[in-house]
């Protein structure tokens, strides 16, 4: 490398790199394909002051895609509350950071892989997992759990089926190697869904609090170093990819621009990492994700106002001939890149070895602030860094609600009020919807016990970790139901934010903060622009009124399949915290006896339900309306009912309503099924008082002895509260009764449908995923 | 002054128990366990050896078959054919079983999936230096993790293990039966533990360092570890570290 300062102007005629030999020329068609519009282009000569090199354009391309850009959210974004006491890094760096007390700070962050795990979806799943994990640990955090958020069109396709199963078992096979538990997560399936799957990791990550490292190239001389695996041609120009919309025949055509996951080298990479910043070594680190090892020294300079230098010639590549263009844009997996202070290099390269990873100086950090690429000491691309990190135009656009969806909203649903036949075969099929039944074929594929800190496992309503030393723990869901979203984008992510806090206060957990993924269709379509506008409005205002600042996050617009768009699925991942583990709740009836009681109201909502979905075929009226206040006063009213120790279940109501709740407490036992006997006295119809979605509730039980304290305590909290009846044998049958109708079913039934529904449909047919991956553990 | 034990838990690039196992041993009184890097070659006088759960060399070729010829596992070979405990949990169990210190081999799970959730396993030999704090067919609790626990053993073996009492867990149902549906990944006469011909080198699948607080759902792994500590404390005085 040429460690000779160039000047501070790179559009002097002396610091302009000459075309490259080979490379294409730059036509408008070439800017086009490379996802630049017109205007942007104008912006790069600008910036530049002459044409860019092929290099450069795809150096822009990557950076200003809106993968890493932001150039359609941005705005958006800067409407959300990111800020706490307890929040030591906000948006903006690899993950966010809070401070979670006894001298602990917890990373999380949640990131999506939507389009790479639609074409190749067990690859897709675990690099999803991989790149969330290098997040995490890049700051200087130890990974301790992680979760899934993903959603697939109907089961009764062969293809979802396979997406669905490669997708899970692409999530366990790298988890489960790298050693991290899978708490929790969700499964969502309609058939919006169909052809355009939403992948989500979420990973969370603990450290003291002076461990944490940033993302920054900083200290001018310091050396760049290439670390892990090698760079090879796989997932060139995946950020561009990323943010495109699918097209038929993208399965195929689109496979080289997925990476391909190595879990083993993620776990040396992993213990590498962490030795390394506590070796005092080195003063920055960062994964080489989206847009790889452009955006990673790009943004490393750009955040530390810095320049870079990087030679071509001294990154270890998989195979000879690879051009500037693609090792800058290739993404290959498990790569960091670190900053050594200068003179430590070979200490640096001896932690890597003791791991068996190789790490190579492959550039410097300069003060001229620029990014600067040379090949055998020649430049072949030179730009300022900051306009090039930061100086992606921004888009603001006309948002304008759909009228078909409005008028499914406003539709009058009265009719479907009056039940097709009998209920307690419609509550029956109901329990055997895949979005009802039990996750258990999905997270027994997950190792949810290793690092022997899990507390409450995947199957509740939040999972638990417990921290090291000490009794404290942290909590962690994710949320979103993409039906409210569309027929009302701004409840929708209301009720995601709402619903994510219940099931955090339903473990005993603080609500502290926020994590998001808006995945949402192509923003450049104005009814599309309206769902993120209105979603992230919703968003803000109740991460505000609970105090759950946003930490960080990540945007997946362009999600559309032949210009059909996904649900807006503004998918909330929130983390809460426990003083003491021990008193940690789970959502499952404990013994014959016990005393159910309902913290909330029942309202006469069936809108966007399970029920009218599954039963009508229906996606259609109002999502249940979202009381933020009452919400704040039921949470802290269920919190200090799990302080004062007297609850011995809490289970929010969600998808299937009242009764799919009180089905999922009374089964939450696999090998101890119980029954139940409840009481209603709402003179609503029954299909909505069984099935309606209304907000705000939560199923607790309690030993008898307790009732009187636990209503007393909801009355000084202003939470509405009643016995609806109590835990009964197996034998005895689940059964609701209400003034207007009944659901009396049989607990063995029950607990078949419950149980059987979604390995009924997974094993018996050969959908299985690809044998790529399948063929190790 | 007292002796503590020394344990050896070994750490192969990709294991990912070792810190759970290190962790269960510290939870106990009398013992310092250390973390001993695979590229070492020599034990250096430790008492017990473990060989954690994980996915050594990614499992790439065959779950245990590389980090059978890492540097330390020569001198574990050793200390086992000398008579020393030496336990392996999962990939340890199959790492034991590629070096060839248990008969047998691990296959994939039957339902060729991955499997975690907790199992119930039945003590068969109480007699080992690591059940002795066990009833005679006291069920367990304990989490299994893995997509290759299928064990599988020529029948003269099985009938060896099965004669001499060497299989020492076996699955079974909550309260104590054999069935099909209990045993969670086509294991042979429902094995989840054996030892080798001496009784000193014990390779189950389950997990009983996950098991050993009941605010990780089960401590029903604990007297397992404990029963070790009672082994070694009543073997013959050893040039232990000595601490204050």
């Amino acid at each position: 490398m040429s460690p000779t300062k160039t000047d501070q102007d790179a559009a002097t005629p002396e610091a302009a790199p000459r075309p490259r030999p080979g490379d294409p020329e730059i036509t408008p068609e070439v800017v086009a394909d490379h996802g630049l519009s017109p205007d942007e282009y104008e912006r790069v000569l600008r910036i530049l002051g002459r044409t860019p090199t092929f290099t450069e354009l795809g150096i822009f391309s990557a950076m200003w895609s809106e993968h890493c850009g932001y150039k359609n959210s941005k705005p958006l974004l800067r409407l959300l509350p990111t800020e706490a006491p307890w929040v030591i890094q906000g948006p903006g760096e690899n993950a966010g950071v809070i401070d979670v007390g006894d001298g602990h700070a917890l990373a999380f962050k949640i990131e999506s892989h939507n389009h790479p795990s639609a074409v190749e979806p067990y690859q897709g799943a675990a690099t999803g997992v991989g790149g969330i994990l290098r997040d995490i640990f890049t700051m200087g955090a130890r990974p301790v759990a992680v979760l899934d958020s993903i959603r697939f069109g109907d089961l009764d396709s062969g293809r979802n089926r396979y997406l669905f199963a490669g997708v899970v078992s692409g999530i366990g096979d790298y988890g489960n190697c790298v050693g991290i538990p899978n708490i929790g997560g969700e499964v969502f399936f309609d058939r919006a869904y169909d052809g355009n799957p939403l992948v989500n990791a979420m990973a969370l990550g603990i450290m003291k609090r002076e461990e944490l490292i940033k993302g920054e190239a900083s200290g001018i001389g310091n050396t760049l170093m290439a670390v892990g695996a090698r760079t090879g041609r796989d997932g060139i120009h995946g950020a561009t990819f990323a943010s495109e919309e699918l097209s038929e025949d993208a399965d195929e055509s689109s496979r080289p621009q997925v990476q391909v996951g190595d879990p083993f080298t993620e776990k040396l990479l992993l213990e590498a990492s962490l030795e390394l910043i506590r070796s005092g070594h080195i003063v920055g680190i960062q994964d080489m994700g989206a847009a790889g090892l452009t955006s990673s020294a790009s943004e490393m300079a750009g955040r530390a106002g810095s320049g870079v230098v990087l030679e071509m010639s001294k990154v270890p590549v998989r195979e000879p001939g690879m051009t500037p263009y693609e090792i800058l844009l290739s993404e290959s997996q498990e790569r960091m890149l670190v900053v050594a202070l200068r003179g430590r290099e070979d200490e640096v390269r001896r932690i890597l070895e003791k791991w068996e990873l190789e790490a190579e100086a492959v550039g410097e950090v300069t003060d001229d602030g620029h990014f600067r690429i040379e090949e055998n000491g020649r430049v072949v691309a030179n730009i300022p860094a900051l306009p090039l990190t930061d100086g992606c135009p921004t888009y603001e656009r006309e948002g304008v609600e759909s009228d078909e969806i409005r008028g499914l909203r406003e539709q009058n649903l009265s009719e479907v009020l009056e039940p097709r036949g009998d209920l307690s075969a419609a509550f029956l099929d109901l329990m055997g919807s895949p979005n009802l039944a039990s996750r258990r074929w999905i997270y027994e594929q997950y190792d949810t016990t290793v690092r022997t800190s899990t507390v409450v496992r995947p199957g509740g309503d939040a999972g638990v970790i417990r921290l090291p030393h000490g009794k404290r723990g942290v909590a962690a869901t994710t949320d979103c139901n993409g039906r409210y979203c569309w027929l009302d984008p701004r409840e929708g992510a209301k009720a995601a934010v709402a619903e994510a806090a219940r099931n955090l206060v339903c473990v005993g957990a603080l609500p502290t903060a926020i994590t998001n993924n808006l995945n949402f269709g192509n923003p450049l379509k104005p009814h599309i622009y309206f769902q993120m506008r209105e979603a992230v409005l919703g968003m803000a205002e109740a991460c505000s009124l609970f105090e759950t600042p946003v930490t960080g996050g990540n945007v997946s617009l362009f999600n559309e399949t032949d210009g059909k768009a996904i649900y807006p699925t503004p998918v909330i991942g929130m983390v809460g915290v426990l003083d003491d583990v021990e008193r940690a709740l789970g959502h499952g009836f404990r013994d014959e006896g016990d005393a159910i009681i309902l913290l909330g109201e029942n309202r006469e909502e069936i809108g966007a339900s399970e029920y009218l979905y599954r039963n009508h075929d229906l996606v259609a009226g109002a999502p249940p309306l979202v009381d933020l206040v009452a919400e704040r006063r039921l949470q802290h009213g269920v919190l200090a009912m799990v302080q004062k120790g007297i609850l011995l279940s809490a289970h929010d109501c969600a998808e299937g309503g009242l009764a799919a709740a009180l089905a999922e407490s009374a089964l939450a036992d696999p090998e101890r099924p119980l029954g139940l006997r409840v009481e209603l006295h709402d003179r609503i119809a029954p299909v909505a008082l069984f099935f309606g979605e209304t907000q705000g509730r939560i199923v607790v039980s309690c030993a008898p002895d307790d009732v009187d304290e636990v209503l007393g305590m909801a009355r000084n909290h202003g939470v509405p509260a009643r016995v609806l009846g109590a835990v009964r044998a197996a034998e005895q049958g689940f059964r609701l009764d209400a003034p207007l109708g009944s659901i009396r079913v049989d607990t063995a039934a029950l607990s078949e449908r419950y149980f059987n529904s979604i390995p009924a449909i997974m094993d018996t047919d050969g959908d299985l995923p690809d044998a790529a991956g399948a063929s190790h553990e | 002054m007292s002796v503590k034990l020394r344990v050896a838990v070994v750490t192969f690039p990709g294991s990912n128990c070792d810190h759970d196992c290190y962790r269960a041993f510290r939870l106990l009184d009398g013992v310092e366990p250390e973390f001993r890097w695979h590229r070492e070659a020599e034990l250096d006088g430790v008492d017990a050896v473990v060989l954690p759960g994980g996915f050594s060399y990614g499992d790439y070729l065959r779950a245990g078959s590389i980090a059978r010829f890492s540097p330390i596992m020569e001198s574990v070979v050793r200390f086992a054919r000398e008579g020393g405990p030496v336990l392996g949990i999962c990939n340890g169990f199959q790492i034991l079983c590629e070096a060839g210190l248990l008969p047998g081999a691990l296959l994939r799970n039957n339902g060729l999936r991955f499997r975690s959730h907790d199992v119930h396993i039945r003590v068969e030999n109480p007699g080992t230096p690591f059940t002795s704090r066990y009833e005679p067919h006291q069920v367990l609790r304990v989490p299994i993790a893995h997509g290759e626990g299928n064990y599988h053993a020529a029948p003269e073996v099985l009938a060896e293990l099965e004669g001499a009492g060497r299989i020492v867990f076996r699955y079974c149902t909550p309260d104590g039966t054999l069935s099909e549906a209990a045993n969670p990944n086509g294991s042979a006469h429902h094995i989840a533990g054996i030892v080798n011909e001496a009784g000193n080198v014990l390779g189950m699948m389950p997990h009983p360092e996950r098991a050993v607080e009941p605010v990780l759902g089960s401590s029903d792994g604990a007297p397992l570890f404990e029963s070790l500590l009672d082994h070694l404390a009543a073997a013959a005085p050893h040039a232990g570290e000595l601490t204050t």
